[in-house]
């Protein structure tokens, strides 16, 4: 095929175009043409598409996401807000901290391990790309019913490929989520985080200035991978069968993504490059368009300098090439000799391919012919926008209360127990988290099954981060708005549960069509929560993703807002694990349970909904918040109370270190009896042990703070008894442990 | 007293393990695998990683380093020598140790706090424990399955060179339950364990490792 120049769009206006191809609209067409006053070329038109596609440019979630703006908080904490790579936050002691979590979903269904590996690439590079050096990674997945066929291939392979990429770059995974439900088959979720840490003088943001500096790309070659994987792949649903649109996943190479890591690192504490981007979804489009956009304006690319696997890639599968482990950089001329010093010590590839140039265009060009003129904003920020319509779905109307036989006697709470406990979504993890590495660097405070990964920063002040990750479908497919509003909460108290302050937050929005009006309205519902809540807990939004069209035929997914939270704790040694560590403790319940068991496992199991979700009380989990911090000293160990319940809760917590309890429910502060008091998911409410001469101390605090508590029972034996029910802790783990290797051995 | 810890392409417990040093009371110093100047060290470390990507073979491409032909001239002369994980690795495939270690029974990438006992206490690196002690330090690998001719496991038996034995399951079906071997001379010890990430009880599941770095100090000193 002939080059597609600019003068051939100028001479040859008429020109039939892929347009509808490669994923635009008719108006979208027509308005690259009103932008540049001509037909675009085929490089043009295939970075505008790309760019143009729903996962670059969020033109569906746009209107909506504008909200955490709007109502974002005054917070001193945020040092770098949405927009860059990745939200910074100030943690103290002049260290920064980033982090972000994004979706990698439908790459993962089509080929699971790359998909899965690509995506913790993908998240790793945007921490790094800020200047910070990766310290911790967490994964919250979610696949179709843990028995069905489909998920013996998809689980397996997601998690060999966040295990075999994450592990290999030396980078702790602390924690996470598996969930399973009928509608993730065919739409799994794979939404990676990422942590890093740097000084605050260290931060590095993606833009091109000054006159005369250079473009160098620099890491792995261009290949034919993953092309068009952003604007085709991310955005159409399978269902419509055109399989020609399916092209292949991106490749990952861990050990050259390491290299890289440090490559880059030793790059940066010699003040080397201006700007910084790495090169994820939509490749060279995406990075050059950015940057240029982000600093003056003009660039120009010699596209033919760009290092190839593939010498007969087009120069339009060159700027589509979704390629892994690639960076760009501006560097000063006066500098690329240093530069070029440190990659070649690593052995990396780094070539400079253009330059920053005065004017707004960016102009690329291929074997000295100009293939690529146009303003870069409009490529990169300048997409369209849709106000998309809304409507409450009608299956709101059709909820039904739950109904489920009540649990008096001994042989029923064992039984209930032990299906609640072994069931996929809240039984024992290890089978997954022990393929992954959670000790390599040496700082893991906390890690899977705890209620946060917790992470040391600073070896002589003892400073440290927590971060966890939360979502609660069904409550969100009950009610959106209340339901990302009960996840963050989620993600907060488990923060506090650890002993860490909730400092910031970050998520990853999984939904189906936006063209479905009713998916729309969970989506708009959901980030009006999300926004509200925040601004309510004063805590800042740092970045997030949004990933559309998780979708079969007409069935969605369950909308999923994950929410990452991060916590600092100014002394990692203060942590509170979640195991209970010995007998003849006081256990306590902090917080109160009502009875509702919509959208809990317990209802879930029995093939219930529910109709209603507990109503967020916003002032009694900032009490809780705060009572966990102040009473840390005071504290043995401390488990969220939250899926399965209190079931579950103590479950893990007796599990943790072979140390039995005795329980009495429901006491008289629970309405709706035993099946409430194990089974409900209440938020706001907490699993503790405490010395018994520390208790009153604890019940003092409890009182001044106005958090109610309740003794439940006290730890020993190798039992869990609850009223008449005695449970051998062996039974219990046997039952707790074997679901998973039994379906994935 | 100066340790050295190499660094390879693709290294990860490297900073680990000279922090481990460190808290044992050496004198931590990193080496680059490009370089083969050992720096005036006294004993040396080969960290866990994937060192290459585990290209080829685990190890495979490590053993040609530069730093590897001045460790293997040192070692052949009774410098100690701690090959861990994929440290361990690179010592087979330098044969500097004997056997080879090959995917995990059952396939995957295992992450657990293994139980141990010494075996040995005559080698420089677990002089400070006692033979037949407990230990529970973490494994983390993917191909920890020691695996060796019956003639070597003889040797390796009738000669006491077993170091390191798993205890109560053996994770990855490794022969004898072996877990760390060391050379005929007694100063080349390789174990599959993480003695690095078992120094504190904030960030390991025990301080049962650190014994592996203070043996070393100690018996330099003793030298």
């Amino acid at each position: 095929m002939s080059l597609d120049t600019v003068d051939q769009a100028k001479s040859h206006p008429d020109t039939e175009q892929p347009w509808r191809e490669l994923g635009l609209k008719a108006d979208e067409y027509a308005r690259i043409k009103e932008i540049l006053g001509r037909r675009p070329t085929s490089s043009e038109l295939a970075m505008y598409s790309v760019m143009w596609s729903e996962h670059c440019s969020y033109k569906s979630s746009k209107v909506h996401l504008k909200q955490f703006g709007e109502k974002a908080p005054k917070s001193d904490a945020l040092l770098v807000g949405i927009g860059e790579n990745a939200g910074v936050v100030d943690i103290g002691q002049g260290y920064a901290v980033t982090f972000k979590i994004e979706s990698h979903n439908h790459p993962s269904f089509v080929e699971p391990y790359q998909g899965a590996a690509t995506g913790v690439g993908g998240i790793v590079r945007d921490i790094l790309t800020m200047g910070a050096r990766p310290i911790a990674v967490m994964d919250s997945l979610r696949f179709g019913l843990a028995d069905a066929p489909d998920t013996r291939r998809v689980l397996p392979g997601v998690v060999a490929g966040v295990g075999g990429y994450g592990n290999c770059l030396g980078l702790p995974n602390v924690g996470g989520e598996i969930v399973f439900d009928e509608t993730y088959a065919g739409n799994p979720l794979v939404n990676a985080l990422c942590v890093g840490v740097m000084r605050h003088e260290d931060i590095k943001l993606a833009t091109a200035h000054g006159t005369g500096n250079l473009v160098v790309l620099f890491g792995a070659k261009t290949g034919g991978d993953g092309i068009g994987g952003v604007s085709v792949l991310a955005s159409e649903t399978f269902a419509t069968g055109k399989a020609a649109k399916r092209p292949s996943v991106q490749v990952g190479d861990p050990f050259a993504e390491k290299v890289l890591i440090e490559c880059s690192l030793e790059i940066f504490a010699a003040d080397l490059v201006v700007g910084i981007q790495d090169l994820g979804g939509a490749g060279l489009s995406c990075a050059t368009s950015e940057l240029a956009s982000a600093g003056s304006g003009g660039m120009a690319i010699q596209l033919d300098k760009v290092p190839l696997r593939d010498q007969s890639l087009s120069p339009e599968e060159i700027l589509m090439s979704e390629s892994q482990e690639r960076m760009c950089a501006i560097v000063e001329p006066s500098k690329l000799q240093a530069f070029m010093k440190i990659c070649r010590k690593w052995d990396v590839t780094a070539t400079v391919i253009g330059e920053v140039t005065d004017g707004d265009r960016l102009h690329i060009t291929f074997n000295n012919e100009l293939i690529v003129d146009v303003p870069p904003r409009t490529v990169a920020h300048d997409g369209p926008v849709y106000n998309r319509p809304l409507a409450k779905p009608a299956y709101l109307a059709d909820l039904k209360p739950t109904n489920i036989p009540k649990v008096d006697s001994a042989a029923d709470i064992t039984r209930e127990l032990l299906a609640v406990i072994s069931s996929p979504n809240i039984a024992d993890k290890s089978w997954v988290t022990d393929q992954y590495d959670r000790y390599v660097q040496g700082n893991s405070v906390l890690a899977q099954p705890e209620d946060s990964g917790m992470i040391r920063i600073d070896e002589e002040s003892h400073l440290g981060v927590a971060i966890s990750t939360d979502a609660n479908a069904r409550w969100s497919y009950l009610d959106p708005y209340n339901g990302a509003k009960l996840a963050l909460l989620e993600s907060c108290r488990n923060i506090a549960t650890s002993g860490a302050k909730p400092l910031a937050v970050t998520n990853c929005l999984n939904f189906g069509s936006p063209e479905d009006p009713g998916v729309m309205w969970q989506f708009a519902e959901t980030v009006r929560g999300l926004a509200d809540i925040c601004l309510e807990m004063g805590l800042p939004v740092t970045g997030g993703n949004v990933s559309f069209y998780n979708q079969t035929g007409a069935v969605a997914i369950l909308p999923t807002p994950v929410i990452g939270v991060l916590g600092v704790i100014e002394d990692v040694r203060s942590r509170t694990p979640m195991g209970i560590p010995a007998p003849n403790l006081r256990i306590v319940q902090i917080g109160n349970t009502v009875d509702n068991l919509s959208g809990s496992q317990w209802a879930y199991l029995h093939g219930q909904l529910g109709n209603t979700v507990p109503t967020p009380d916003i002032a009694a989990e900032t009490k809780l918040i705060n009572f966990l911090l102040q009473a840390q000293p005071l504290l043995e160990s401390a488990h969220d109370i939250s899926d399965g319940g209190l079931a579950s809760a103590l479950t893990e917590s007796t599990l943790r270190h072979n140390v039995g309890a005795r329980i009495d429910l429901p006491g008289q502060y629970i309405p709706g009896g035993v099946a409430a008091a194990l089974f409900s998911e209440t938020p706001g409410r907490v699993m503790a042990t405490v010395h018994p001469d520390n208790y009153e101390a604890l019940e003092k605090l409890a009182k001044a703070m106005e958090v109610p508590m309740h003794i439940i029972g006290e730890s020993g034996g190798d039992s869990l008894i609850i009223n008449d029910a005695s449970i051998a802790l062996n039974d219990l783990r046997q039952a707790f442990t074997q679901t998973l290797p039994k379906l994935f051995g | 007293m100066r340790i050295g810890v190499v660094t390879f392409p693709g290294s990860l417990d490297d900073s680990s393990a000279l922090r481990a040093i460190r808290v044992a009371g050496g004198t931590p110093v990193p080496l680059f695998h490009a370089s083969d100047d050992l720096k005036e060290v006294e004993a040396v470390v080969l960290p866990g990683g994937f060192s290459y990507g585990d290209y080829l073979r685990c190890g495979a491409i490590s053993r040609f380093a530069p730093i590897m032909s001045s460790i293997i001239i040192a070692a052949e002369h009774g410098f100690p020598v701690l090959g861990i994980c994929n440290g361990f690795q690179i010592l087979c495939e330098s044969h500097l140790l004997p056997g080879a270690l090959t995917r995990n029974q059952g396939l995957h990438f295992v992450c657990t706090d293994q139980p141990l006992t010494v075996e040995n206490n005559r080698t420089p690196w677990t002089s400070g424990y006692e033979v037949g002690s407990r230990l529970v330090i973490p494994i983390k690998n993917g191909e920890g399955s020691f695996q060796a001719s019956a003639e070597t496991l003889n040797e390796l038996e009738s000669e006491g060179r077993i170091v390191l034995r798993y205890a109560d399951r053996n994770p990855n079906g490794s022969q004898h339950d072996i877990a760390g071997i060391t050379n005929a001379r007694g100063n080349v010890v390789g174990v599959m364990p993480h003695p690095e990430q078992a120094i504190e009880t904030l960030t390991g599941p025990s301080t049962d490792g650190l014994g592996f770095f203070t043996s070393v100090l100690q018996s330099l000193v003793g030298r």
